[in-house]
Protein backbone atom coordinates (compact mmCIF):
# COMPACT_ATOMS: atom_id res chain seq x y z
CA UNK A 1 0.00 0.00 0.00
CA UNK A 2 0.95 3.69 -1.06
CA UNK A 3 0.75 6.51 2.10
CA UNK A 4 -0.23 9.76 0.91
CA UNK A 5 4.19 10.81 1.32
CA UNK A 6 4.72 8.60 -1.53
CA UNK A 7 2.27 9.59 -3.50
CA UNK A 8 3.53 13.45 -3.10
CA UNK A 9 6.38 11.82 -3.65
CA UNK A 10 6.18 10.58 -7.42
CA UNK A 11 3.78 13.88 -7.99
CA UNK A 12 6.83 15.68 -7.67
CA UNK A 13 8.95 13.47 -9.28
CA UNK A 14 6.32 13.68 -12.64
CA UNK A 15 6.82 17.09 -12.53
CA UNK A 16 10.34 17.38 -12.57
CA UNK A 17 9.96 14.64 -15.64
CA UNK A 18 7.68 16.94 -17.26
CA UNK A 19 10.12 19.99 -16.58
CA UNK A 20 12.99 18.50 -18.53
CA UNK A 21 11.00 17.14 -21.12
CA UNK A 22 9.98 21.25 -22.04
CA UNK A 23 13.41 21.67 -21.55
CA UNK A 24 14.64 19.16 -24.08
CA UNK A 25 11.64 20.02 -26.62
CA UNK A 26 13.20 23.86 -26.39
CA UNK A 27 17.26 23.05 -27.19
CA UNK A 28 16.33 20.91 -29.78
CA UNK A 29 13.62 23.62 -31.35
CA UNK A 30 16.12 25.33 -33.38
CA UNK A 31 16.87 22.34 -35.77
CA UNK A 32 13.06 22.97 -36.87
CA UNK A 33 13.67 25.49 -38.98
CA UNK A 34 9.79 25.82 -39.82
CA UNK A 35 9.68 27.35 -35.94
CA UNK A 36 8.19 30.89 -35.21
CA UNK A 37 10.37 32.42 -32.83
CA UNK A 38 8.62 32.11 -29.23
CA UNK A 39 5.22 34.33 -28.44
CA UNK A 40 5.05 36.11 -31.83
CA UNK A 41 1.94 38.95 -31.32
CA UNK A 42 -1.14 38.09 -33.32
CA UNK A 43 -1.44 39.81 -36.75
CA UNK A 44 -4.95 41.82 -37.52
CA UNK A 45 -6.27 41.66 -40.90
CA UNK A 46 -9.46 43.70 -42.42
CA UNK A 47 -11.41 41.37 -44.64
CA UNK A 48 -14.95 41.72 -46.55
CA UNK A 49 -17.03 39.48 -48.05
CA UNK A 50 -20.96 38.53 -48.93
CA UNK A 51 -22.47 36.24 -46.24
CA UNK A 52 -26.35 35.38 -47.47
CA UNK A 53 -26.79 38.24 -49.38
CA UNK A 54 -25.55 40.75 -46.79
CA UNK A 55 -22.10 42.35 -47.15
CA UNK A 56 -19.85 42.08 -44.16
CA UNK A 57 -16.65 43.51 -43.36
CA UNK A 58 -14.52 42.43 -40.60
CA UNK A 59 -11.47 42.86 -38.78
CA UNK A 60 -10.36 39.43 -37.47
CA UNK A 61 -6.94 37.73 -35.85
CA UNK A 62 -5.47 36.36 -39.44
CA UNK A 63 -5.42 32.73 -37.44
CA UNK A 64 -9.30 33.27 -37.28
CA UNK A 65 -10.87 30.78 -39.59
CA UNK A 66 -13.98 31.19 -42.09
CA UNK A 67 -16.27 28.73 -39.56
CA UNK A 68 -14.83 30.76 -36.51
CA UNK A 69 -15.71 34.48 -38.57
CA UNK A 70 -19.01 33.01 -39.28
CA UNK A 71 -19.84 31.85 -35.70
CA UNK A 72 -18.01 33.77 -33.34
CA UNK A 73 -18.24 37.58 -35.38
CA UNK A 74 -21.19 37.06 -37.33
CA UNK A 75 -23.43 35.00 -34.65
CA UNK A 76 -24.21 32.70 -37.95
CA UNK A 77 -24.28 29.85 -35.50
CA UNK A 78 -25.67 27.41 -37.87
CA UNK A 79 -22.42 25.97 -39.26
CA UNK A 80 -21.46 24.08 -36.67
CA UNK A 81 -17.91 23.11 -35.47
CA UNK A 82 -17.98 19.08 -35.01
CA UNK A 83 -13.95 18.22 -35.73
CA UNK A 84 -12.27 21.39 -37.09
CA UNK A 85 -9.98 19.62 -38.88
CA UNK A 86 -12.05 18.72 -42.20
CA UNK A 87 -13.16 15.17 -41.61
CA UNK A 88 -16.69 15.80 -39.92
CA UNK A 89 -18.52 18.18 -42.61
CA UNK A 90 -20.22 19.53 -39.87
CA UNK A 91 -19.08 23.43 -41.07
CA UNK A 92 -19.89 22.79 -44.87
CA UNK A 93 -21.16 26.14 -46.30
CA UNK A 94 -21.15 27.49 -49.83
CA UNK A 95 -18.60 29.45 -50.96
CA UNK A 96 -18.97 30.98 -54.65
CA UNK A 97 -21.37 28.53 -55.33
CA UNK A 98 -19.22 25.17 -53.89
CA UNK A 99 -19.06 23.15 -50.88
CA UNK A 100 -16.30 23.72 -48.42
CA UNK A 101 -15.19 22.89 -45.13
CA UNK A 102 -15.39 26.00 -43.17
CA UNK A 103 -12.82 24.92 -40.90
CA UNK A 104 -10.39 24.62 -42.93
CA UNK A 105 -10.28 27.92 -44.69
CA UNK A 106 -9.01 31.01 -42.87
CA UNK A 107 -11.54 34.14 -43.10
CA UNK A 108 -8.78 36.30 -44.65
CA UNK A 109 -8.60 34.47 -47.65
CA UNK A 110 -12.27 35.49 -48.58
CA UNK A 111 -12.29 38.75 -50.06
CA UNK A 112 -15.55 39.50 -52.25
CA UNK A 113 -16.24 36.03 -51.99
CA UNK A 114 -19.79 35.21 -51.74
CA UNK A 115 -20.85 32.95 -48.71
CA UNK A 116 -23.89 30.53 -48.16
CA UNK A 117 -24.65 29.05 -44.94
CA UNK A 118 -27.69 26.85 -43.95
CA UNK A 119 -29.33 30.32 -42.46
CA UNK A 120 -29.18 32.01 -46.11
CA UNK A 121 -30.65 28.64 -47.99
CA UNK A 122 -34.11 29.46 -46.37
CA UNK A 123 -36.03 30.56 -43.36
CA UNK A 124 -38.36 29.02 -40.55
CA UNK A 125 -41.33 30.62 -42.31
CA UNK A 126 -39.78 29.57 -46.09
CA UNK A 127 -37.59 26.19 -46.00
CA UNK A 128 -35.37 25.76 -49.03
CA UNK A 129 -36.88 22.17 -50.47
CA UNK A 130 -33.91 20.44 -49.13
CA UNK A 131 -34.68 21.72 -46.04
CA UNK A 132 -38.31 20.65 -46.13
CA UNK A 133 -37.54 17.44 -47.13
CA UNK A 134 -34.51 16.34 -44.36
CA UNK A 135 -37.97 17.47 -42.06
CA UNK A 136 -40.45 15.12 -44.44
CA UNK A 137 -37.81 11.94 -44.37
CA UNK A 138 -36.75 12.59 -40.76
CA UNK A 139 -33.09 13.54 -42.36
CA UNK A 140 -31.36 13.82 -38.33
CA UNK A 141 -31.79 12.68 -35.32
CA UNK A 142 -29.75 15.32 -33.05
CA UNK A 143 -29.26 17.71 -35.56
CA UNK A 144 -25.62 18.91 -34.92
CA UNK A 145 -24.68 17.93 -38.26
CA UNK A 146 -27.51 18.79 -39.92
CA UNK A 147 -26.68 22.19 -41.57
CA UNK A 148 -23.82 20.70 -42.93
CA UNK A 149 -25.43 17.61 -44.69
CA UNK A 150 -28.22 20.23 -46.11
CA UNK A 151 -25.37 22.44 -47.97
CA UNK A 152 -23.76 19.51 -48.67
CA UNK A 153 -26.44 17.75 -50.25
CA UNK A 154 -27.80 21.21 -52.12
CA UNK A 155 -24.19 20.91 -53.35
CA UNK A 156 -24.21 17.52 -54.51
CA UNK A 157 -27.16 17.99 -56.72
CA UNK A 158 -25.66 20.76 -58.53
CA UNK A 159 -22.66 18.94 -59.02
CA UNK A 160 -24.27 15.88 -60.55
CA UNK A 161 -26.58 18.37 -62.74
CA UNK A 162 -22.99 20.07 -64.09
CA UNK A 163 -21.61 16.56 -64.96
CA UNK A 164 -19.01 15.98 -62.36
CA UNK A 165 -17.84 13.06 -62.47
CA UNK A 166 -17.23 11.15 -58.66
CA UNK A 167 -15.55 7.93 -58.04
CA UNK A 168 -18.84 5.27 -58.50
CA UNK A 169 -19.24 6.95 -61.93
CA UNK A 170 -19.20 3.64 -64.05
CA UNK A 171 -18.42 5.52 -67.27
CA UNK A 172 -16.05 8.41 -66.70
CA UNK A 173 -16.47 10.47 -70.15
CA UNK A 174 -20.34 10.01 -69.37
CA UNK A 175 -22.52 12.52 -67.71
CA UNK A 176 -23.13 11.34 -63.89
CA UNK A 177 -26.79 9.56 -62.91
CA UNK A 178 -28.77 10.78 -60.32
CA UNK A 179 -28.66 7.52 -58.36
CA UNK A 180 -28.45 6.77 -54.77
CA UNK A 181 -25.19 5.26 -55.04
CA UNK A 182 -23.85 8.20 -56.80
CA UNK A 183 -25.62 10.61 -54.05
CA UNK A 184 -24.04 8.28 -51.09
CA UNK A 185 -20.20 8.50 -52.60
CA UNK A 186 -20.53 12.48 -53.16
CA UNK A 187 -22.03 12.87 -49.02
CA UNK A 188 -19.06 10.91 -47.63
CA UNK A 189 -17.32 13.95 -46.32
CA UNK A 190 -20.78 14.51 -44.07
CA UNK A 191 -20.49 12.42 -41.30
CA UNK A 192 -23.41 11.49 -39.19
CA UNK A 193 -23.04 10.05 -35.97
CA UNK A 194 -26.90 9.64 -35.08
CA UNK A 195 -27.04 7.59 -38.19
CA UNK A 196 -29.25 9.29 -40.37
CA UNK A 197 -28.07 7.94 -43.68
CA UNK A 198 -30.75 6.29 -45.46
CA UNK A 199 -32.99 8.88 -44.54
CA UNK A 200 -30.66 12.03 -45.45
CA UNK A 201 -29.99 9.97 -49.04
CA UNK A 202 -34.24 9.71 -49.29
CA UNK A 203 -34.38 13.61 -48.91
CA UNK A 204 -32.23 13.63 -51.30
CA UNK A 205 -33.76 11.49 -53.71
CA UNK A 206 -36.87 13.42 -53.02
CA UNK A 207 -35.45 16.77 -54.22
CA UNK A 208 -34.08 15.26 -57.30
CA UNK A 209 -36.90 13.56 -58.11
CA UNK A 210 -34.85 10.35 -58.38
CA UNK A 211 -35.22 7.15 -56.97
CA UNK A 212 -34.10 6.43 -53.48
CA UNK B 1 -1.97 27.87 -33.82
CA UNK B 2 0.67 30.47 -33.94
CA UNK B 3 0.16 34.15 -34.87
CA UNK B 4 1.83 35.09 -38.74
CA UNK B 5 1.46 37.40 -40.74
CA UNK B 6 -0.30 37.17 -43.83
CA UNK B 7 0.13 38.49 -47.67
CA UNK B 8 -1.74 38.13 -51.24
CA UNK B 9 0.94 37.59 -53.98
CA UNK B 10 0.57 39.33 -57.44
CA UNK B 11 3.34 36.65 -59.55
CA UNK B 12 4.55 33.56 -59.33
CA UNK B 13 8.19 35.39 -59.03
CA UNK B 14 7.09 37.94 -56.81
CA UNK B 15 5.85 34.84 -54.46
CA UNK B 16 8.25 33.06 -54.45
CA UNK B 17 11.06 36.37 -53.84
CA UNK B 18 8.55 36.78 -50.82
CA UNK B 19 9.36 33.36 -49.59
CA UNK B 20 12.78 33.75 -50.13
CA UNK B 21 13.23 36.84 -47.86
CA UNK B 22 11.12 36.43 -45.12
CA UNK B 23 12.25 33.53 -42.97
CA UNK B 24 9.60 31.04 -41.55
CA UNK B 25 7.26 31.88 -44.79
CA UNK B 26 4.87 29.66 -46.26
CA UNK B 27 2.58 29.62 -49.10
CA UNK B 28 -0.69 28.97 -49.15
CA UNK B 29 -3.36 27.65 -51.72
CA UNK B 30 -6.36 25.41 -50.82
CA UNK B 31 -5.14 25.66 -47.28
CA UNK B 32 -6.56 22.38 -46.06
CA UNK B 33 -3.59 20.21 -45.18
CA UNK B 34 -1.74 23.51 -44.20
CA UNK B 35 -4.03 24.89 -41.50
CA UNK B 36 -4.86 21.39 -40.37
CA UNK B 37 -1.13 21.24 -39.45
CA UNK B 38 -1.21 24.52 -37.78
CA UNK B 39 -3.66 23.61 -35.43
CA UNK B 40 -1.54 21.21 -34.35
CA UNK B 41 1.45 23.62 -34.32
CA UNK B 42 3.72 21.14 -36.68
CA UNK B 43 3.43 23.56 -39.41
CA UNK B 44 4.51 27.08 -37.48
CA UNK B 45 4.92 29.61 -40.48
CA UNK B 46 5.47 33.05 -38.80
CA UNK B 47 4.16 34.50 -42.64
CA UNK B 48 1.68 33.05 -44.95
CA UNK B 49 1.90 33.89 -48.68
CA UNK B 50 -1.40 33.58 -50.47
CA UNK B 51 -1.07 32.38 -53.86
CA UNK B 52 -4.45 32.21 -54.90
CA UNK B 53 -4.64 35.76 -57.38
CA UNK B 54 -1.61 33.83 -59.64
CA UNK B 55 -4.18 32.92 -62.87
CA UNK B 56 -2.45 29.38 -62.69
CA UNK B 57 -5.73 27.84 -62.81
CA UNK B 58 -6.38 26.91 -66.19
CA UNK B 59 -5.85 23.49 -67.87
CA UNK B 60 -4.03 24.17 -71.33
CA UNK B 61 -2.55 21.88 -74.31
CA UNK B 62 0.93 22.03 -74.76
CA UNK B 63 2.93 22.35 -78.13
CA UNK B 64 3.48 18.32 -77.62
CA UNK B 65 0.17 17.33 -77.95
CA UNK B 66 -0.02 16.90 -73.73
CA UNK B 67 -1.68 19.16 -70.88
CA UNK B 68 -0.42 21.41 -68.68
CA UNK B 69 -2.18 22.16 -65.54
CA UNK B 70 -1.96 25.32 -63.61
CA UNK B 71 -0.88 24.58 -60.16
CA UNK B 72 -3.81 26.07 -58.47
CA UNK B 73 -6.42 24.24 -60.38
CA UNK B 74 -8.55 22.34 -57.91
CA UNK B 75 -9.10 18.95 -57.88
CA UNK B 76 -12.59 19.05 -58.55
CA UNK B 77 -11.98 20.89 -61.40
CA UNK B 78 -9.25 18.77 -63.03
CA UNK B 79 -10.88 15.45 -62.28
CA UNK B 80 -14.44 16.86 -64.29
CA UNK B 81 -11.90 18.07 -67.68
CA UNK B 82 -13.38 16.60 -70.32
CA UNK B 83 -9.72 15.66 -71.60
CA UNK B 84 -8.51 14.55 -68.36
CA UNK B 85 -11.58 12.10 -68.45
CA UNK B 86 -11.04 11.20 -72.15
CA UNK B 87 -7.45 10.77 -72.39
CA UNK B 88 -5.91 10.56 -68.66
CA UNK B 89 -8.79 8.75 -67.27
CA UNK B 90 -5.71 7.74 -64.36
CA UNK B 91 -5.80 10.78 -63.29
CA UNK B 92 -9.32 11.48 -63.22
CA UNK B 93 -9.95 8.29 -60.89
CA UNK B 94 -7.50 9.01 -58.73
CA UNK B 95 -8.70 12.49 -57.63
CA UNK B 96 -12.18 11.74 -57.66
CA UNK B 97 -11.03 8.64 -55.25
CA UNK B 98 -9.20 11.45 -52.86
CA UNK B 99 -10.48 12.84 -49.80
CA UNK B 100 -14.17 14.31 -50.21
CA UNK B 101 -15.97 17.06 -52.15
CA UNK B 102 -16.02 19.77 -49.97
CA UNK B 103 -11.69 18.63 -50.09
CA UNK B 104 -11.58 18.29 -53.67
CA UNK B 105 -13.30 21.40 -54.47
CA UNK B 106 -10.47 23.67 -52.31
CA UNK B 107 -7.45 21.39 -52.59
CA UNK B 108 -5.35 22.31 -55.50
CA UNK B 109 -2.91 20.25 -57.66
CA UNK B 110 0.29 22.06 -56.18
CA UNK B 111 -0.64 21.70 -52.60
CA UNK B 112 -2.11 18.13 -53.20
CA UNK B 113 1.28 17.19 -54.22
CA UNK B 114 2.63 18.55 -51.06
CA UNK B 115 0.45 17.52 -48.81
CA UNK B 116 2.50 15.98 -45.58
CA UNK B 117 2.30 12.24 -44.49
CA UNK B 118 -0.55 11.12 -42.37
CA UNK B 119 1.43 9.12 -40.17
CA UNK B 120 -0.28 9.02 -36.63
CA UNK B 121 3.13 9.76 -35.05
CA UNK B 122 3.63 12.91 -37.11
CA UNK B 123 0.29 14.28 -35.80
CA UNK B 124 1.00 13.11 -32.14
CA UNK B 125 2.80 16.36 -31.12
CA UNK B 126 3.48 13.41 -27.69
CA UNK B 127 5.83 11.29 -29.48
CA UNK B 128 9.13 11.33 -30.93
CA UNK B 129 9.11 11.86 -35.09
CA UNK B 130 11.91 12.40 -37.18
CA UNK B 131 9.90 14.13 -39.36
CA UNK B 132 8.18 16.44 -37.35
CA UNK B 133 11.23 17.02 -35.04
CA UNK B 134 14.56 15.85 -36.57
CA UNK B 135 17.00 13.99 -34.34
CA UNK B 136 13.90 13.28 -32.32
CA UNK B 137 13.20 9.20 -33.59
CA UNK B 138 11.37 7.53 -35.02
CA UNK B 139 7.74 6.43 -33.21
CA UNK B 140 6.35 4.20 -35.63
CA UNK B 141 9.37 1.21 -35.85
CA UNK B 142 7.72 -1.00 -33.58
CA UNK B 143 4.46 1.24 -33.00
CA UNK B 144 1.26 0.80 -34.78
CA UNK B 145 2.58 0.87 -38.71
CA UNK B 146 -1.01 -0.87 -40.24
CA UNK B 147 -0.98 2.15 -42.64
CA UNK B 148 2.59 3.17 -43.06
CA UNK B 149 5.53 1.69 -45.60
CA UNK B 150 6.90 -1.19 -46.66
CA UNK B 151 9.26 -0.42 -48.75
CA UNK B 152 11.81 2.32 -49.30
CA UNK B 153 11.32 3.28 -45.45
CA UNK B 154 14.83 3.97 -43.78
CA UNK B 155 15.84 3.54 -40.07
CA UNK B 156 14.63 6.77 -39.25
CA UNK B 157 11.04 6.75 -40.71
CA UNK B 158 8.45 4.77 -42.49
CA UNK B 159 6.11 7.06 -43.80
CA UNK B 160 3.41 7.20 -46.42
CA UNK B 161 3.39 9.79 -49.05
CA UNK B 162 -0.79 9.32 -48.17
CA UNK B 163 -1.80 10.90 -51.93
CA UNK B 164 -3.72 9.47 -54.86
CA UNK B 165 -3.36 12.21 -57.47
CA UNK B 166 0.46 12.07 -57.44
CA UNK B 167 0.14 7.93 -57.92
CA UNK B 168 -1.07 8.88 -61.15
CA UNK B 169 0.95 11.36 -62.14
CA UNK B 170 4.01 9.17 -61.70
CA UNK B 171 2.15 6.48 -64.13
CA UNK B 172 1.74 9.59 -66.50
CA UNK B 173 5.45 10.49 -66.46
CA UNK B 174 4.06 14.10 -65.94
CA UNK B 175 6.37 17.07 -64.46
CA UNK B 176 6.36 19.37 -61.94
CA UNK B 177 7.44 23.35 -62.89
CA UNK B 178 8.74 25.55 -60.55
CA UNK B 179 9.73 29.28 -60.38
CA UNK B 180 12.47 30.14 -57.74
CA UNK B 181 12.85 33.16 -55.41
CA UNK B 182 15.82 34.36 -58.51
CA UNK B 183 12.63 34.12 -60.70
CA UNK B 184 14.39 31.07 -62.37
CA UNK B 185 12.46 28.11 -64.00
CA UNK B 186 12.77 24.48 -63.88
CA UNK B 187 10.77 21.38 -64.94
CA UNK B 188 11.24 18.46 -62.19
CA UNK B 189 9.96 14.73 -63.46
CA UNK B 190 7.50 13.34 -60.99
CA UNK B 191 10.17 10.37 -60.82
CA UNK B 192 12.34 13.20 -58.80
CA UNK B 193 9.88 15.08 -56.96
CA UNK B 194 9.20 12.92 -53.77
CA UNK B 195 12.03 12.01 -51.83
CA UNK B 196 12.45 8.80 -50.13
CA UNK B 197 13.14 9.14 -46.21
CA UNK B 198 16.68 8.26 -45.73
CA UNK B 199 18.32 10.18 -43.27
CA UNK B 200 16.28 13.80 -43.74
CA UNK B 201 12.34 12.48 -43.49
CA UNK B 202 11.99 16.30 -42.91
CA UNK B 203 12.41 16.68 -46.23
CA UNK B 204 9.51 15.52 -48.23
CA UNK B 205 10.59 16.19 -51.98
CA UNK B 206 13.30 18.01 -53.86
CA UNK B 207 11.68 21.60 -53.89
CA UNK B 208 14.24 24.18 -52.34
CA UNK B 209 13.93 26.91 -50.45
CA UNK B 210 11.30 29.59 -51.35
CA UNK B 211 10.62 27.39 -55.03
CA UNK B 212 6.87 27.73 -55.90
CA UNK B 213 5.09 24.52 -58.36
CA UNK B 214 3.62 26.65 -61.24
CA UNK B 215 2.29 24.28 -62.86
CA UNK B 216 1.92 19.71 -63.74
CA UNK B 217 2.51 18.99 -67.30
CA UNK B 218 1.14 15.88 -69.11
CA UNK B 219 2.94 14.18 -72.20
CA UNK B 220 0.96 12.99 -75.25
CA UNK B 221 -1.73 10.41 -73.98
CA UNK B 222 -0.82 6.93 -74.09
CA UNK B 223 -3.79 5.53 -75.00
CA UNK B 224 -4.59 1.96 -73.62
CA UNK B 225 -7.36 1.52 -70.20
CA UNK B 226 -6.98 3.84 -67.33
CA UNK B 227 -7.51 2.38 -63.94
CA UNK B 228 -7.21 3.71 -60.54
CA UNK B 229 -7.53 1.07 -58.09
CA UNK B 230 -7.25 2.26 -54.35
CA UNK B 231 -7.99 -0.51 -51.07
CA UNK B 232 -8.84 0.93 -47.95
CA UNK B 233 -10.63 0.72 -44.63
CA UNK B 234 -14.14 2.16 -45.76
CA UNK B 235 -15.90 2.44 -48.83
CA UNK B 236 -15.03 6.18 -49.43
CA UNK B 237 -13.03 9.42 -47.98
CA UNK B 238 -10.01 7.42 -46.37
CA UNK B 239 -6.21 6.54 -47.06
CA UNK B 240 -4.87 3.89 -49.21
CA UNK B 241 -3.57 1.11 -47.56
CA UNK B 242 -2.65 -0.11 -50.86
CA UNK B 243 -3.45 1.48 -54.66
CA UNK B 244 -3.06 1.02 -57.86
CA UNK B 245 -2.36 3.46 -60.84
CA UNK B 246 -2.20 1.67 -64.28
CA UNK B 247 -2.46 2.07 -68.02
CA UNK B 248 -3.08 -1.43 -69.85
CA UNK B 249 -2.63 -1.46 -73.54
CA UNK B 250 -4.76 -3.87 -75.90
CA UNK B 251 -1.58 -6.77 -76.45
CA UNK B 252 -1.40 -6.94 -72.48
CA UNK B 253 1.37 -4.05 -71.72
CA UNK B 254 1.28 -1.18 -69.57
CA UNK B 255 2.52 0.84 -67.11
CA UNK B 256 1.97 0.47 -63.16
CA UNK B 257 2.47 2.62 -59.77
CA UNK B 258 1.40 1.63 -56.19
CA UNK B 259 0.45 4.14 -53.56
CA UNK B 260 0.39 4.05 -50.02
CA UNK B 261 3.15 1.94 -50.16
CA UNK B 262 5.98 4.10 -49.83
CA UNK B 263 7.41 8.00 -49.01
CA UNK B 264 6.55 8.70 -52.51
CA UNK B 265 4.74 7.05 -55.79
CA UNK B 266 6.02 3.71 -56.11
CA UNK B 267 7.23 2.56 -60.20
CA UNK B 268 9.76 0.51 -61.10
CA UNK B 269 9.93 0.91 -64.76
CA UNK B 270 11.60 -2.48 -65.38
CA UNK B 271 9.10 -4.88 -63.51
CA UNK B 272 6.57 -3.47 -66.28
CA UNK B 273 7.85 -5.70 -68.98
CA UNK B 274 6.19 -8.80 -66.75
CA UNK B 275 3.17 -7.19 -67.16
CA UNK B 276 1.66 -9.64 -69.76
CA UNK B 277 2.86 -12.50 -66.89
CA UNK B 278 0.12 -11.17 -64.45
CA UNK B 279 0.27 -9.71 -61.25
CA UNK B 280 2.74 -11.92 -59.62
CA UNK B 281 5.62 -11.73 -62.20
CA UNK B 282 5.06 -7.64 -61.46
CA UNK B 283 4.59 -6.98 -57.45
CA UNK B 284 7.91 -9.44 -57.28
CA UNK B 285 9.75 -7.80 -58.96
CA UNK B 286 8.17 -4.33 -58.10
CA UNK B 287 9.01 -5.17 -54.44
CA UNK B 288 11.88 -6.47 -54.27
CA UNK B 289 13.45 -5.40 -50.96
CA UNK B 290 10.69 -4.79 -49.45
CA UNK B 291 11.08 -4.14 -45.69
CA UNK B 292 7.67 -4.26 -44.15
CA UNK B 293 6.78 -4.44 -40.56
CA UNK B 294 4.89 -7.26 -39.11
CA UNK B 295 1.85 -5.18 -39.07
CA UNK B 296 1.76 -4.23 -42.90
CA UNK B 297 3.70 -7.13 -44.62
CA UNK B 298 -0.19 -7.65 -45.62
CA UNK B 299 0.27 -5.22 -48.28
CA UNK B 300 2.71 -6.52 -50.34
CA UNK B 301 -0.23 -9.69 -50.48
CA UNK B 302 -2.49 -6.43 -51.05
CA UNK B 303 -0.44 -4.87 -54.43
CA UNK B 304 -0.17 -8.15 -55.87
CA UNK B 305 -3.46 -8.87 -55.65
CA UNK B 306 -5.28 -5.31 -56.35
CA UNK B 307 -2.62 -5.25 -59.77
CA UNK B 308 -4.69 -8.52 -60.38
CA UNK B 309 -8.27 -7.60 -60.63
CA UNK B 310 -6.75 -4.42 -62.32
CA UNK B 311 -5.43 -6.83 -64.88
CA UNK B 312 -8.61 -8.97 -65.06
CA UNK B 313 -10.60 -6.14 -65.92
CA UNK B 314 -8.27 -4.85 -68.61
CA UNK B 315 -8.67 -8.32 -70.22
CA UNK B 316 -12.23 -8.04 -69.92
Amino acid sequence: MHGPGEVEVSRRGLLVGGAASVAAGAVSAPADAQRAPAAPKPAMAKVSFEVNGRRQSLEVDTRTTLLDALREHLKLTGSKKGCDQGQCGACTVIVDGRRINSCLSLAVMHEGDRITTVEGLGTPDKLHPMQAAFVRHDGYQCGYCTPGQICSAVSVLEEIRAGIPSHVSADLTAAPALTAAEMRERMSGNICRCGAYSNIIEAMADVAGAKA
Amino acid sequence: MRPFTYSRAKSPAEAAAEAASAPGAKFIAGGTNLLDLMKLEIETPSHLIDVQDLKLDRIEPTAEGGLRIGALVRNTDLAADARVRRDYGVLSRALLAGASGQLRNKATTAGNLLQRTRCPYFYDTNQPCNKRQPGSGCSAIGGFSRQLAVIGSSKACIATHPGDMAIAMRVLDATVETVDPKGQTRAIPMADFHRLPGETPHIDTNLKAGELITAVTLPKPLGGKHFYHKERDRASYAFALVSVAAVVQPDGRGRVAFGGVAHKPWRVEAAEAAMPQGAKAVTGATFAGAAPTPENAFKLTLAERALGAVLAQARA
